[in-house]
């Protein structure tokens, strides 16, 4: 299979993913939404990593892994937080956040 | 062969992907990015590398579904209610907006005339994508990205243990707070608490915050 099959797939889970975090409202979705986007834009950099033959791209995804997991860590912790507080879990609902 | 398995991890990726964002049960669209990140991680071992899939499976389908899980039980997987404003106008400006940037990115992706994007790739060598390759780099090239990223990540484990954390039991009005106050716990020398429109003990502002608590409440009552 040649190189754009794949990132064109990735295109599409990239639009999926933000699509999703248009339309979705609650956080938690939000994030499973997020994470697809990181996970299509570690599809590309793969994808051109085979193109080049040059394992520096996959270095590169592993770093989005590294911060994705990070992201989730930090956003679960303020959702069960929310959840403690009882604030409804609702991104529509969190209009404080503007300061 | 290469086709066959092509085509059905990239299929099982894009239908979790759409399942992610269309089922309406959170602990099902955590299961369908499951999915989804299994097919991924086929698509990654298509484009031979070895060590980003193990470490998608391991960490990703693992380590992190197992937290969103954790937290889906513990939070509630209540389905969305579609309030009436914003339902299916909102649905189809975001239906337009992602087909409109899947044409956009694959007008850039055929149309950027570069020509390798035609072939399988560049020659297969022995040892590509290999934990021993990634290893290397990681100590040698990227050793900055990889101490940063170790830092990072222990920033974030206790930053969630902060932010997660109970707080103490004396405090009754704890379920009267609102959001900006529980980002900015008292005595943290905001500019409110130098003005004196907040009080530096534990007595918040009741009368302030009585109403935005009957509106929760009751936001919450529709819900359920």
């Amino acid at each position: 299979m040649s190189i754009e099959w794949y990132l064109v797939v990735s295109a599409m889970i990239f639009c999926i993913g933000a699509g999703g975090v248009i339309t979705r409202r609650s956080p938690l979705v939000t994030l499973l939404c997020l994470e697809l986007m990181l996970n299509a834009g570690n599809l590309a950099l793969i994808a051109f990593s085979r193109m080049w033959g040059n394992a520096e791209g996959q270095v590169f995804a592993i770093i989005v892994m590294v911060v994705a997991a990070c992201e989730v860590c930090v956003g679960l912790g303020v959702i069960v937080a929310m959840y403690r507080r009882r604030l409804p879990i609702d991104v529509d609902d969190m209009r404080e956040l503007h300061g | 062969m290469a086709e066959f398995f092509y085509f059905l991890c990239a299929i099982v990726a894009i239908a979790g992907a759409i399942g992610v964002v269309a089922l309406r049960n959170p602990f099902y669209a955590v299961l369908s990015l499951v999915c989804h990140l299994f097919a991924l991680a086929g698509l990654f071992l298509l484009l031979r590398a070895e060590f980003v899939a193990f470490a998608q499976i391991v960490v990703y389908a693992g380590a992190v579904m197992v937290l969103y899980v954790f937290t889906v039980g513990y939070v509630g997987g209540d389905d969305e209610s579609v309030r009436p404003w914003h339902g299916p106008a909102q649905k189809g400006v975001a239906l337009v907006f992602a087909g409109m940037l899947f044409v956009e990115l694959c007008l850039a992706i055929l149309g950027s005339g570069l020509k390798a994007l035609d072939g399988e790739g560049a020659p297969y060598e022995a040892g590509f994508g290999s934990p021993g390759q990634i290893g290397e780099l990681f100590l040698t090239t990227f050793l900055f990205a990889f101490e940063a990223a170790s830092i990072l990540l222990l920033i974030a484990a206790v930053g969630a243990v902060v932010l997660a954390r109970r707080r103490g039991a004396g405090r009754v009005e704890a379920d009267r707070m609102t959001f900006t106050e529980f980002m900015r716990p008292i005595g943290t020398g905001t500019t409110a608490e130098a003005v004196g429109t907040r009080d530096a003990g534990i007595n918040l502002p009741a009368p302030a915050a009585e109403p935005e608590r009957e509106q929760l409440e009751s936001g919450r009552g529709e819900r359920a």
